[in-house]
């Protein structure tokens, strides 16, 4: 550890250090100097956050309202997972909250009764999803192939939507939606046994993977760094899984959700950093010349992504149509595309590309949403929700920032 | 050793518009040395080993990689010959670790795509081993922590970690500072050691003195001489790369070369 200086001239004598003397701390704080917080900060934030409100506000921590944040933050989530993305990318999509508004429109014209274009069960969230992806790709190869900034096809496709679903909704009022798949996306609640299989699916499922994975290292001769951390993560993760159920179970039992932002959570985490392509996301986001000339196709994975944040825009926009079972003309609207973009960046994506998680996505949509019910809670008006919702971005983007200064240094 | 030279140009010509970069340009690297290329700035360096990388078409010439004519026609065909270039800005992801830089664009993965974390962190350990490069802590830091000198070493290591043939650097110690400079040539003269074919473009005569086996000088995009490190003198080098002439004269006119 004693070359943290960047001395160019110094002779890096120091030599090997075993990789096994690492312990958590150090590990940790070689993360802080490059630049990468990681979850910490976020993590820390949103439990003062429930401290705090628990301990003020009478109606706050009551398993009804554990449920009604789930709930509140599932359309949120849904759509920063896509941000996520898109800011390790190093882009912006502006247009995923009318873009999502699209995708509750198709759904509910899908499913409309006696339309001549009604389709049954689970197809209309097919269809609408289907369709925010095409949306998502077709604005990405304008990023991609021609090379117009993301920023304004974004700005483009955020005008565009919201006229398609103004024209579309017009002035017949909400588009009712009675089909039970999309209403029960936002509106079912698992039996208390059906939750606790969940959260035992949950936690076997993990800890299976993580010691599969740790075997496989020691086969080849890896270490296991951390193995403190490792544990830790064994015990915590089926815990949470099982307090969640715990704390559902008093109420209505776990939302469906839930589940969903759970599933989606490990399906993208899985993609982001398990496969080639989340590899080449990050290399993209980190330095496209790179990434070009490792022959990466810088342009396939703009694509890529910009429809994974459609697809994601999609299955939010159902989400969102399906907990007040209609679709209104000004669906999409208000603050869902700031929130969405905020709860990635505060759950510490980087908006300069190349670092953040894709569980950012879940902590900055907890954050956001624990915030605005807390404070709805003590009876203050939207206008103060927008205040702190905005200093607390604020902080979150100014560390970024730190970090990434703190980075450029310790770099040569 | 065998005669035949790992990479042998003969008669490579490239413009771009109206500004003639290489005119009848030769060029050889044998496996085993380390071949120089030093020129001025605008001497062609650059636009050669670019025509050798793929990134440029030459407009007329002959390639032959270890006695066969190739026609290389991008990045990926130079890659699956055994060509690899590290270049001045390394190409190297800050904000990715060493083993997942060293791997960039071919990951080790299964045929879900699923990564091989644990066989590429083997392959990085035993790579930076074999080239004694043991100044880096930990395989598993990003980039963005390692000194200018690891990160170059870094590069060197991912070039040579597929098998290459040939390797080109370009301007490898450009940034570097003393010991750091020190620490890049025997990695470039143990690559040597270890049969490639290394091609190295420095400004730096003492570099070049001090690592390069052979130095083929370029002036104004022609020829002017190879030298063998043993039998010439940085002066002669130096004049070569001021006020070389042509050592062959081409069926081109040779407008501008005295420009």
């Amino acid at each position: 550890m004693s070359n943290s200086a960047p001395d160019a001239a110094a002779p890096a004598a120091v030599s090997t250090m075993p990789e096994r003397d690492e312990s958590l701390g150090t590990r940790v704080w070689e993360n802080i100097k490059g630049g990468n917080l990681g979850s910490l900060p976020v993590i820390v934030g949103l439990a003062l956050i429930v401290l705090v409100f628990s301990l003020t506000a009478q109606n706050f921590f009551t398993a009804v309202n554990f449920n009604n944040i789930i709930t509140q933050m599932a359309g949120i989530t849904l759509l920063a997972y896509g941000v996520v993305f898109i800011l390790l990318l190093g882009e912006i999509d502006l247009s995923i909250a009318y873009l999502s508004a699209v995708a509750g429109v198709v759904a509910a014209q899908l499913q409309l009764p006696d339309s001549g274009h009604t389709l049954p069960g689970i197809w209309p969230i097919v269809g609408a999803v289907l369709v925010a992806m095409l949306i998502g790709a077709f604005q990405g190869s304008f990023v991609a192939i021609i090379g117009v900034p993301a920023f304004v096809v974004t700005l483009a496709g955020l005008l565009a939507w919201q006229g398609a679903v103004q024209v579309t909704v017009g002035s017949g009022g909400p588009i009712i939606i009675q089909n039970k798949w999309i209403n029960d996306m936002a509106q079912y609640f698992f039996s208390k046994n059906a939750g606790w299989l969940i959260a035992a699916v949950v936690g076997v499922g993990y800890v299976g993977a993580t010691l599969v994975g740790a075997l496989n290292q020691r086969r080849h001769g890896v270490a296991i760094r951390n193995p403190a951390l490792v544990v830790i993560k064994l015990v915590g993760v089926p815990a949470i899984a099982f307090l969640i159920i715990g704390i559902s179970n008093h109420d209505r039992g776990l939302p469906f959700a839930g589940l969903l932002i759970v599933l989606f959570l490990v399906l993208w985490t899985y993609i982001a950093k398990r496969t080639t392509f989340g590899r080449h996301v990050y290399a993209v986001g980190g330095n496209p010349e790179a990434a070009r000339r490792a022959g990466i196709s810088v342009a396939r994975i703009r694509i890529l992504v910009f429809t994974i944040s459609g697809g994601m825009a999609g299955f939010g926009g159902v989400m969102l149509a399906a907990r007040l079972s209609s679709v209104a003309p000004d669906q999409g609207g208000g603050t869902l595309l700031l929130d969405a973009i905020s709860a990635a960046v505060i759950g510490g994506t980087s908006l300069f590309g190349g670092r953040g998680e894709v569980r950012s996505a879940i902590l900055g949509a907890a954050v956001i949403s624990t915030i605005a019910n807390g404070l709805y809670i003590f009876g203050f008006s939207n206008g103060v929700i927008f205040i702190t919702t905005g200093c607390i971005l604020l902080f979150a983007v100014t560390l970024d920032t730190l970090a990434r200064r703190r980075q450029a240094k310790t770099g040569r | 050793m065998s005669d035949t030279p790992t990479l042998e140009l003969r008669g490579i010509s490239k413009s771009f518009g109206s500004v003639q970069a290489l005119t009848d340009v030769d060029f050889e690297v044998r496996e085993g040395e380390v071949m120089s290329l030093v020129g001025d700035n605008g001497a062609g360096k650059s636009t050669l080993i670019k025509c050798i990388a793929g990134i440029h078409a030459s407009d007329a010439g002959e390639v032959f990689f270890e006695g066969q004519p190739v026609h290389i026609t991008g990045p990926k065909e130079a890659a699956r010959l055994g060509i690899e270039v590290v270049y001045q800005d390394l190409a190297l992801c800050d904000n990715l670790d060493v083993v997942q830089n060293m791997f960039l664009g071919r990951e080790s993965h299964d045929v879900l795509q699923r990564l091989k974390e644990p066989v590429m962190e083997q392959k990085t350990a035993e790579t930076l081993k074999s080239l004694a490069v043991t100044t880096i802590r930990s395989i598993r830091q990003p980039v963005a922590t390692l000194s200018g000198g690891q990160r170059q070493s870094v590069a060197v290591a991912r070039a040579v970690m597929w098998n290459s043939k040939l390797v080109m650097l370009d301007e490898p110690t450009a940034a570097l500072g003393v010991a750091q400079t020190e620490q890049v040539l025997n990695l470039v003269k143990r690559l040597a050691e270890q049969g490639l074919a290394v091609v190295l473009i420095s400004h730096n005569l003492h570099d070049i003195f001090e690592a390069a086996n052979r130095i083929t000088v370029l002036r104004l995009g022609r020829n002017v001489g190879i030298f063998e490190r043993d039998k010439t003198t940085q002066q002669e080098v130096v004049q070569a790369i001021t006020a070389g002439t042509p050592t062959k004269v081409s069926g081109i006119p040779a407008t501008g070369a005295t420009a």
